[in-house]
């Protein structure tokens, strides 16, 4: 097997290559958002014209740059420039102006031209790197993104790609890299923002050899794709950082947990691996050390509890996704009953780059116990949606309005709705709460997975509420009675509302039912199952008593249609004993 | 629903798909998976063969194949067509297109269509919620919808049968 540096120096040829050599190369972005607006079809257009043109140029897909209202976003590096040009919105029509006026005559075509990003100005096109979008971002866990095709591991050797994890083989012990996580401050990013560097030190004594490092990207929450978004961009980043949570953990295998359906983001990371194998940085004796590692992708059916650290476990070993009782904790009890990690894949997605450029790199960013970044998934009534990792310590005003571009059409900010179905829901006068674990707790919404949805003046804060607790009640596991029948009883009451059909006493009640679902529930499912509504409660009263006193909605929204599945999920009881 | 019993040939599909899985550990859930992928639902048959394949019971893998959502278990639609309903889309309008599209169907709620042609289902997140409103025809995701491309797409579906 070559050496780390005989790959390094492959990539970095095969790198120099592409940046300097005389094709011009053209990246399209291919991740979920551009391939709903048409990529695919914008990538077969490139290759027709440039074959009946007889032009030779590279075409690579890459991940997702961010400025998803801009996708289908194309970019071509011309040989001998130093700059990227950028255009956007565009569709098949667009390509022969493209190719035949950039390409061929080296001019600029007369729209969808965004910016060009690099040290090269290029003539008549605004820098990108100034517009806040771009500016205001600070890339860690993204850093790839858009940038380098997923499906080739030499791009991302070439930008630094594995070095965390030779330097932690090299140079470190396991217990060195568990305290330069600890010392970094990272906390997890799936939801429930536990310190890494501790969660790892859980596993070290656990008895092997055989122990697992899990990561989650169920990522059933509506309205956050940031873990799919890493794992279409640079599915590497997290096969790294796996590895070093392994070496950390003295674990020998990993598994990739991925929603069965979410297509490109499976087989992006299956790619990976592969390709990682064929390099020898996965498999036995990893960079000639003693360090051995496999990893290997699970799919779970559709069910959000899967992402539950215990349901997920459930899932990988093929039964119902519902979760355990604990103790025993996973660090000593996890899958078939051997020690298991488990974490997000943002979280693991630093570990490479704290590893490279040390704690105090890391936690220099951020505000006071958050530290790093926040990868932000802003959709909704904003004018620029897509995704975004800016420093920690940023408010949420800077996110919607600065990055997102505000509001469109010229109307009003209502709310926001944070940290996914089980976070809060905002008002107007939140914007000035920074992006912080704390201080979004204590706000009564939490930072969560990262979607933040903006609503505008014409949305119905109860009408969001419903939609909300309809999606916790359909994809309750069932398992435990305060969290299967108090969301039924939370989307009773909440339709009822809605329908200006309410009782006397029904906030109360709801108010009753969520705190024992909070007090009682097995997992977080069923104890934050009530945030939405009392944070909507808190913020929205008024919306709220329109609907229960004057039975008129004063925006008129929930008079439209009003469809939502309802839970069918067979319950434990409808089966035979033992029948799981 | 009683179901006429498959052919040999649909058998042989699901024995080979659930004795020779692409990725190494194989469990009831992946076995159905690949059962789902292959035939695009599950019939009585392959729940005997995935026990079988596990070492289970026939309950144990009714209890795993009801939990999950994206199990069917009588044949789907020659097209499927799926569209959020989660919060984001539902902001961006996401109920004037179901509304549109299920009377276009003619569904009153999930299914297919009376010439069984299209398969018609509700999702949760399909994971583009920065083009919202999202639907999938196919698993071709669609986004930045109005009821009237919506309406449009499933219209050229629905003069192909």
């Amino acid at each position: 097997m070559p050496t780390y540096e005989e790959i390094k120096q492959t990539a970095d040829e095969r790198w120099k290559d592409l940046t300097e050599g005389p094709e011009p190369w053209i990246r399209v972005g291919t991740a979920l958002s551009g391939q709903s607006v048409g990529a695919s079809e914008v990538i077969d257009a490139l290759r027709k014209t440039l074959e009946s043109e007889n032009i030779s140029a590279r075409i690579d897909e890459v991940g997702c740059l961010g400025l998803s209202y801009a996708e289908p976003l194309v970019d071509i590096l011309l040989p001998g420039s130093g700059s990227r040009l950028f255009f956007r919105n565009v569709t098949p029509d667009d390509v022969p102006s493209i190719v035949g006026s950039y390409l061929i005559s080296g001019e600029l075509p007369s729209d969808k031209v965004f910016g060009y990003l690099g040290d090269d100005p290029i003539d008549g096109a605004p820098n990108l790197g100034e517009i806040p979008g771009i500016a205001r971002q600070h890339r860690i866990a993204l850093r790839n993104a858009g940038n380098i095709a997923p499906d080739d591991i030499y791009q991302y050797i070439a930008n630094g790609g594995y070095a965390g994890i030779h330097k932690a083989l090299t140079q470190m012990e396991p217990d060195d890299v568990i305290k330069e996580m600890t010392d970094s401050g990272l906390r997890g990013r799936g939801g429930a923002a536990f310190p890494t560097g501790i969660k790892w030190s859980f596993m070290v004594r656990s008895p092997g050899p055989k122990k697992y490092m899990l990561c989650n990207c169920e990522e059933g929450d509506p309205g956050a794709y940031n873990d799919k978004g890493i794992l279409e961009s640079d599915p590497h980043t997290l096969l790294e950082g796996l590895m070093i949570g392994g070496y950390a953990t003295r674990a020998s295998n990993g598994i990739v947990f991925i929603r069965h359906g979410h297509d490109v983001p499976i087989e992006r990371t299956e790619e990976a691996i592969k390709q990682a194998y064929e390099a020898g940085i996965l498999g036995e004796n990893i960079f000639g050390t003693d360090f051995s590692f496999d990893i290997e992708v699970a799919l779970t059916g559709e069910s959000y509890v899967a992402g539950e650290e215990t349901a997920l476990m459930e899932a990988i070993e093929g039964k119902r996704s519902q979760p355990r009782f604990r103790p025993p904790f996973p660090a000593a009890y996890g899958v078939w009953g051997y020690p298991s990690t488990i974490n997000n894949v943002k979280t693991y997605s630093y570990a490479p780059e704290i590893i490279s450029h040390g704690a105090e790199w890391f936690s220099s960013i951020g505000v006071n116990r958050s530290t790093g970044t926040a990868i932000i998934c802003l959709n909704g009534n904003v004018e620029y949606p897509g995704l975004y990792e800016v420093p920690m310590g940023l408010t949420l005003g800077e996110v919607v309005n600065d990055i997102g571009g505000g509001v469109p059409d010229g109307k009003d900010l209502k709310l926001l709705q944070t940290g996914g179905p089980l976070g809060g829901v905002l008002s107007a006068e939140s914007m000035s709460i920074h992006i912080d674990f704390e201080e979004m707790r204590d706000a009564g919404a939490i930072l969560g997975s990262g979607g933040i949805i903006v609503g505008d003046q014409d949305v119905c804060a109860v009408d969001l509420t419903r939609v909300l607790v309809a999606f916790c009640q359909f994809e309750s596991c069932g398992k435990c009675f305060p969290c299967r029948l108090g969301m039924e009883h939370l989307l009773e009451i909440t339709e009822r509302i809605v329908r200006f059909e309410s009782r006397p006493g029904d906030l109360d009640l709801m108010r009753s039912v969520g705190g024992t679902m909070e007090a009682s529930s097995l997992c977080g499912h069923g104890q934050l199952g009530f945030g939405p509504i009392r944070s909507a409660l808190t913020h929205f009263e008024a919306d709220f008593m329109a609907h229960i006193e004057e039975r008129r909605c004063p925006t008129g929204s929930c008079l439209g249609p009003r469809i939502s599945p309802k839970n069918t999920r067979p319950y434990a009881h409808d089966f035979a004993p033992g029948a799981s | 629903m009683d179901l006429p019993a498959i052919s040999a040939q649909d058998r042989k599909r699901i024995l080979d798909a659930i004795n020779h899985q692409r990725r190494p550990t194989v469990t009831v859930l992946s076995s159905l998976l690949a059962v789902q992928d292959e035939l695009g639902y599950i019939p009585d048959e392959a729940i005997e063969e995935v026990a079988t394949l596990n070492d289970t019971t026939i309950n144990e893998v009714w209890g795993v194949a009801s939990f999950y959502t994206n199990f069917r278990f009588t044949p789907p639609g020659k097209h499927n067509v799926e569209i959020c309903w989660g919060p984001t889309c539902h902001l961006k309008g996401a109920s004037h297109i179901l509304k549109q599209v299920m009377d276009q169907l003619g569904l009153e709620d999930e299914g297919e269509t009376e010439d069984n042609n299209i398969s018609f289902k509700f999702n949760t997140c399909l994971g583009a919620c920065s083009t919202a409103p999202v639907m999938s025809i196919d698993h071709h995701l669609i986004g930045r919808l109005t009821p009237e491309s919506a309406s449009e797409r499933v219209g050229s579906l629905l003069n192909e049968s």
